[in-house]
C-alpha cells in the first residue's frame, strides 16, 4: 500500500474524508479536480460562516439591551483571547503561590517548625470549567453506559424482561434533566454523606442527572441490536453448541456493536445538552455555571461571555460526536467492510 | 443496417490506478422483433451492459444506435423492467402503470389514458388486482406489474435485466411461460439478462453468453429454433432443445474450467477426532448394544 | 423404539419414521409435512427435491436439529436427534458467515467447538486444509464482505465439512447462485465428498444438480401433508463428470423422470398462493 492510500484510509476512519483532496494534491493528481474538491468541502462552509459573520455583525449593532449593546464577531472574538489570557495570568499566580510556599516550607522546616500543606484557591478560570464540564460529562456517559448496555442486553434477549420494562422506558425516557434535578440533588444529599467527600455533591448530582438522560438512545439501541441478531447466525450458534458466554462474546455482541455504538452516541449528544442545564441549576463548576454567573453579573461583558460559551458548547459538542464516530469504526465490522 | 447495434462498445469504472475495465468492444446487432438473450453471470458486468442499452450509462467508447439513432440518455423508446421491481409503493397497480403512460403520452385524455392502463394490465392477467399496492402483490405479481408499465409505454426494444432473478423457481416458470404469451402478442423487441440458461432457451431467438474474465466479452451466439409457443415440459422430448442445451452447456463447463485454476500445493490434514456431543449416559441407556 | 433393527445388508444411517409436523395456523391445525419416510445408507448422498413451501426444508431443519417434529423419530447412526449439534454440518442457503470474522476465524469457531483437545496447530492445519480445498488459499484472511457470494459459500461448504460431522446437510446451498458459479461449487462439493463419502442430505429444486450430485433422488409432494412421493436411483457412475453426464444415454430419461413429477404437481393442484 502506498504511503498515500494509507493516509486516505487512516484519514477515512476518523471521518476526516473532506482531507482527502488535499492528500491527492500533494501526490499530483489531478490538481484541478482536487482543488475544485476542496473548493466544496472548505470553500462553501467557510462561505457560509463569513455570511452568517458578516450578518451577525451588521445586526448585533442595532440591537440594544438593557446591559448595552449586542456584541459583535469582533467583540466576542476579543472577549475569547481575554479569558484566555485571565486563565494565564491565573496559572501564573497559582505557579507563584507554589513558588512562595515552597520557599515558605524550607525556611519553616529549617527554624523546625511544623508544615501544613495550602492549596491554591483562586478562582476557577474558563478553561477549568470546560476541564470541570467535560469530566462530568464523561462520569455520567461513563454510568449511563454501565447501566444501559447491561440492560439492553437483557432486554433484547429477553421477550419477557423486554415486555416488563418496556412501559417504565417509554415513560422515564421523556423526562426533562430539570425535572430529575431536584430530586437527584435532595437524593445526593441525603445519601452522600461521607466526611471526606471524593467528589463534590453538585459534581454527582450534575453526573448522575447527565446519566438518567443520556442512558435512553443507549438502552434502546442495545436492546433492538441483541434483538435483531440475524437468525442465521444464532442458528450457527446453535449448530456448534457454543457456550452461553461465546454466544454473547462471539455473536451477540459483535453483531449488536454498530448499534449499541449509534446508541452511545446519541447518548454522549444528549449528555452534552443536559450537563450545561444541569449545572446551571445544581451549581456544579462547569460551562453552565459559567453561564449563569455571567447572566447573573450582568455587566458589559455578559454577552459575548455566554456567546464564547455558546460557541465552545458547539465546538466540543461536535468534537465529542467526531470522537464517538471514530469509536464506532474501530469496533464496528460494517466499517471494516467499506 | 440491424434495428439496434451496439458498436465497439467499451466501459470502465474508477479513475488511474483503481480503474476496472468492465465490458470492452462489445458488438452486437439485434433485428426489429427479435428475442435476444444475453447469459451473464455474476461479475461479468451484465448490469452494465444493460443500462448501457437503457442510455443510464455512457459508454466510454463506441456507440448504441436505435433504429438508427444514437441513444444518449435514458428514455422512453427502451422500457427497462429491473430485477427489483422498482414500483412505487404508495401508487396501486393502476396508478404505477398510469405514471408512466402519463409520462410517455401527455398529449392523450384521460379516458383514452386510463383504457390503454386497463389493457395492459389485463394483458398480464392482473385485472383484479387493479388497485392494489404493491404490498399486498406477491414477487410474481410485482414483477408482472413492472412488465406491463414496460411494455405500456410502447418501447421501441424492451430490456429485461434479469426479470425473474429474485422469484423463486415454480413463479419463475408460470412467469417465463406468461412473458412469451405476452412477447408473442405484439413481438417487441426484446433484449433478456439472465443467468438461467433453461430460461433463455425456453425464452428467446438467440443466446449469446458474457464470457467472464479479466474484462467481460461476448461469447459465440446460439441461435434457438424452436418452434413457438414453447412448451417447457413438451421441450424436454425435442432433440433440438437437448442439442442446444448440451451446446451451451459445454461451453460453459470449458468456461468454467478456464476460470478455476486448481490450487497445486495441498496442505496436510491432521487426523483428528471430533468431540462427541451426545449426552453419553441417555445415548447408551437407550442403545446400549448396538456399536 | 424396540422395532429399530438395522438391516445387516445395507448398514442404515440416518433413519426417519413416520415424521409430522404441524403448525398451528388460525383456521386450525395444519400438517405441512406427514408421514414422510427415508431411510439412507452410509456414505449415500440423498437429494430431496420438491416445489417451493413443501416442506422440504422443514424436513432438512428437523434433521439438523434446529425444528422440532411434531410426531415421528428421528434416528442418526443408533441415536436418536434431540436438538442440533456439530455432527450434522449444515450449510444454509445463505452462508451464514459471521461478517465480523474472516473467512478463517469462521470456519476456526467451529473447529475449536468440535477439536476441543487439539493442539493450536492441528486446528489451524485443519481450517487451512478445508480452505485450501476450496479454493480460497489465498482468501482466508478476507471478510466475508470482501468476498464473492461463491466464494462465500465456499467458506460455508468448508466450514461444515471441517467439524468432520456424521453427516452433511445441505439446504439449497446454491439457490442464490448464478448458474456457471453454480456449477463450480458443485464440482467443489463432489470434490470434497469424494474424499471421505460423508452420508449427505441436500434439499434443491434444481433438477440437474440434484442429478449432478446424488446417488438417490428423493421426490416429495406438494404441502401440505408433504411426503416422499418417488424415488429416483441415479444411474451414473462415479466419479463423475459434468461433460460425460451430458451425454449420457440415461440422462434426458432420468431428467425427464424428475420434471414430469414436478409437473404433475405442479401448484395447480393446490389453492392459489
Amino acid at each position: 500500500m502506498s504511503w498515500r492510500m494509507r493516509i486516505v484510509n487512516s484519514l477515512d476512519r476518523v471521518g476526516l474524508e473532506v482531507l482527502t483532496p488535499l492528500v491527492n494534491l500533494a501526490a499530483g493528481d489531478k490538481p484541478i479536480q482536487q482543488l475544485r474538491a476542496l473548493g466544496s468541502n472548505f470553500g462553501l462552509p467557510a462561505l457560509a460562516i463569513l455570511l452568517v459573520l458578516g450578518a451577525w455583525s451588521a445586526l448585533a449593532a442595532s440591537v440594544d439591551t438593557s446591559i448595552g449593546k449586542v456584541p459583535g464577531p469582533r467583540e466576542v472574538w476579543l472577549e475569547a483571547v481575554n479569558l484566555f489570557e485571565d486563565h494565564r495570568a491565573e496559572r501564573e499566580k497559582e505557579a507563584a503561590f507554589y513558588a512562595r510556599m515552597e520557599t515558605l516550607k524550607q525556611k519553616w522546616e529549617s527554624q523546625g517548625r511544623e508544615w501544613k500543606e495550602r492549596k491554591y484557591s483562586g478562582k476557577p478560570t474558563y478553561f477549568d470549567q470546560i476541564a470541570t464540564s467535560l469530566k462530568t460529562v464523561f462520569a455520567g456517559f461513563l454510568l449511563a453506559s454501565l447501566l444501559a448496555v447491561p440492560i439492553g442486553i437483557l432486554c433484547g434477549a429477553s421477550g419477557q424482561v423486554y415486555a416488563a420494562l418496556n412501559p417504565l422506558i417509554q415513560v422515564l425516557k421523556p423526562v426533562s434533566p430539570l425535572a430529575w434535578l431536584p430530586i437527584v440533588m435532595i437524593l445526593v444529599s441525603a445519601l452522600y454523606t461521607t466526611k471526606d467527600p471524593m467528589f463534590e455533591k453538585s459534581f454527582i448530582s450534575s453526573a448522575v442527572t447527565v446519566a438518567l438522560c443520556s442512558l435512553w438512545p443507549t438502552l434502546v439501541n442495545t436492546a433492538l441490536g441483541v434483538s435483531s441478531v440475524d437468525r442465521d447466525h444464532i442458528n450457527v450458534a446453535r449448530v456448534l453448541k457454543l457456550s452461553w458466554i461465546s454466544r454473547v462474546t462471539k455473536i451477540i455482541l459483535p453483531s449488536s456493536l454498530p448499534l449499541i455504538f449509534a446508541g452511545l452516541r446519541l447518548s454522549l449528544g444528549v449528555g452534552w445538552m443536559v450537563l450545561i442545564a444541569a449545572e446551571m441549576l445544581a451549581q456544579n463548576p462547569g460551562l453552565g455555571k459559567f453561564v449563569w454567573d455571567m447572566f447573573q453579573n450582568g455587566s458589559s461583558q455578559t454577552l459575548s461571555q455566554i456567546m464564547v460559551a455558546v460557541v465552545t458548547i458547539g465546538l466540543i459538542g461536535f468534537a465529542l460526536d467526531r470522537f464517538m464516530v471514530v469509536m464506532q469504526r474501530m469496533v464496528s465490522f460494517e466499517a471494516q467492510e467499506a | 443496417m440491424a434495428y439496434f447495434e451496439l458498436r465497439g462498445v467499451s466501459k470502465g469504472y474508477g479513475r488511474d490506478d483503481r480503474r476496472t475495465e468492465v465490458l470492452k468492444d462489445i458488438q452486437l446487432e439485434i433485428e426489429r422483433g427479435e428475442f435476444l438473450a444475453i447469459v451473464g453471470f455474476s461479475g461479468t458486468g451484465k448490469t452494465t451492459l444493460l443500462s448501457l442499452m437503457a442510455g443510464l450509462l455512457a459508454p466510454d467508447s463506441g456507440e448504441i444506435l436505435l433504429d438508427g439513432v444514437p441513444v444518449t440518455e435514458p428514455g422512453p423508446d427502451r422500457g427497462v423492467v429491473f430485477q427489483n421491481y422498482s414500483l412505487l409503493p404508495w401508487l396501486s397497480v393502476f396508478g404505477n402503470i398510469e405514471l408512466a403512460v402519463k409520462h410517455v403520452f401527455p398529449g392523450i385524455s384521460r379516458e383514452e389514458r386510463a383504457e390503454r392502463v386497463r389493457r395492459y394490465i389485463e394483458l398480464v392477467n392482473l385485472t383484479p388486482a387493479t388497485h392494489k399496492r404493491p404490498a399486498q402483490l406477491s414477487g410474481g405479481m410485482r414483477q408482472r406489474v413492472s412488465v406491463a408499465r414496460g411494455l405500456a409505454m410502447e418501447p421501441k426494444v424492451l430490456l429485461l435485466d434479469e426479470p425473474l432473478g429474485a422469484l423463486d423457481a415454480l413463479t419463475r416458470g408460470t412467469l417465463q411461460s406468461e412473458i412469451e404469451r405476452i412477447w408473442s402478442v405484439d413481438r417487441k423487441t426484446v433484449v433478456m439478462i439472465t443467468n438461467d440458461v433453461d430460461e433463455a432457451i425456453l425464452l428467446a431467438d438467440r443466446i449469446i453468453p458474457l464470457r467472464p474474465g479479466e474484462v467481460a466479452t461476448l461469447g459465440p451466439s446460439f441461435a434457438v429454433p424452436l418452434r413457438r409457443p414453447r412448451d417447457r415440459a413438451a421441450l424436454n422430448h425435442d432433440p433440438s432443445f437437448k442439442k442446444i442445451r448440451n451446446e451451451i452447456s459445454q461451453y460453459l463447463i470449458s468456461v468454467s474450467a478456464q476460470r478455476t485454476q486448481a490450487s497445486s500445493v495441498e496442505p496436510t490434514l491432521p487426523n483428528l477426532v471430533p468431540k462427541d456431543f451426545l449426552p453419553a449416559s441417555r445415548s447408551e441407556a437407550a442403545f446400549g448394544g448396538m456399536e | 423404539m424396540s422395532d429399530v433393527v438395522p438391516t445387516p445388508a445395507e448398514r442404515l444411517y440416518l433413519e426417519i419414521f413416520h415424521l409430522d409436523k404441524v403448525y398451528p395456523t388460525p383456521t386450525g391445525p395444519l400438517a405441512v409435512v406427514e408421514g414422510f419416510n427415508l431411510r439412507i445408507r452410509k456414505g449415500e448422498f440423498i437429494a430431496l427435491i420438491g416445489h417451493s413451501g413443501c416442506g422440504k426444508s422443514t424436513v432438512l431443519s428437523i434433521v439438523a436439529g434446529l425444528n422440532e417434529a411434531t410426531r415421528g423419530d428421528l434416528v442418526l447412526d443408533g441415536h436418536p436427534i434431540a436438538g442440533p449439534g456439530p455432527d450434522r454440518g449444515v450449510v444454509f442457503q445463505a452462508p451464514c458467515l459471521l461478517p465480523w470474522l474472516t473467512a478463517y476465524e469462521n470456519v476456526m469457531l467451529g473447529v475449536d467447538q468440535v477439536f476441543p483437545h487439539a493442539t493450536p496447530d492441528e486446528r489451524r492445519q485443519v481450517v487451512e486444509y478445508y480452505l485450501s480445498v476450496v479454493g480460497l488459499a489465498d482468501a482466508m484472511h478476507k471478510r466475508p464482505a470482501e468476498l464473492s457470494g461463491g466464494m462465500r459459500q465456499r467458506v460455508g461448504i468448508a466450514r461444515a465439512f471441517a467439524l468432520s460431522p456424521k453427516m452433511l446437510l445441505l439446504d439449497e446451498p446454491f439457490g442464490m447462485l448464478d448458474s456457471l458459479t453454480r456449477m463450480e461449487l458443485q464440482d467443489v462439493l463432489l470434490r470434497l465428498w469424494g474424499r471421505d463419502q460423508k452420508t449427505a442430505l441436500m434439499v434443491t429444486h434444481d433438477v440437474d444438480e440434484a442429478l449432478f450430485l446424488a446417488d438417490r433422488v428423493v421426490m416429495m409432494t406438494n404441502g401440505p401433508h408433504a411426503r416422499v412421493g418417488d424415488i429416483l436411483e441415479v444411474p451414473f457412475e462415479r466419479p463423475r463428470e459434468r461433460a460425460a453426464m451430458l451425454e449420457h444415454p440415461d440422462y434426458y430419461a432420468a431428467r425427464e423422470h424428475l420434471i414430469d413429477f414436478l409437473a404433475r404437481h405442479d401448484r395447480s393442484a393446490r389453492p392459489a398462493a
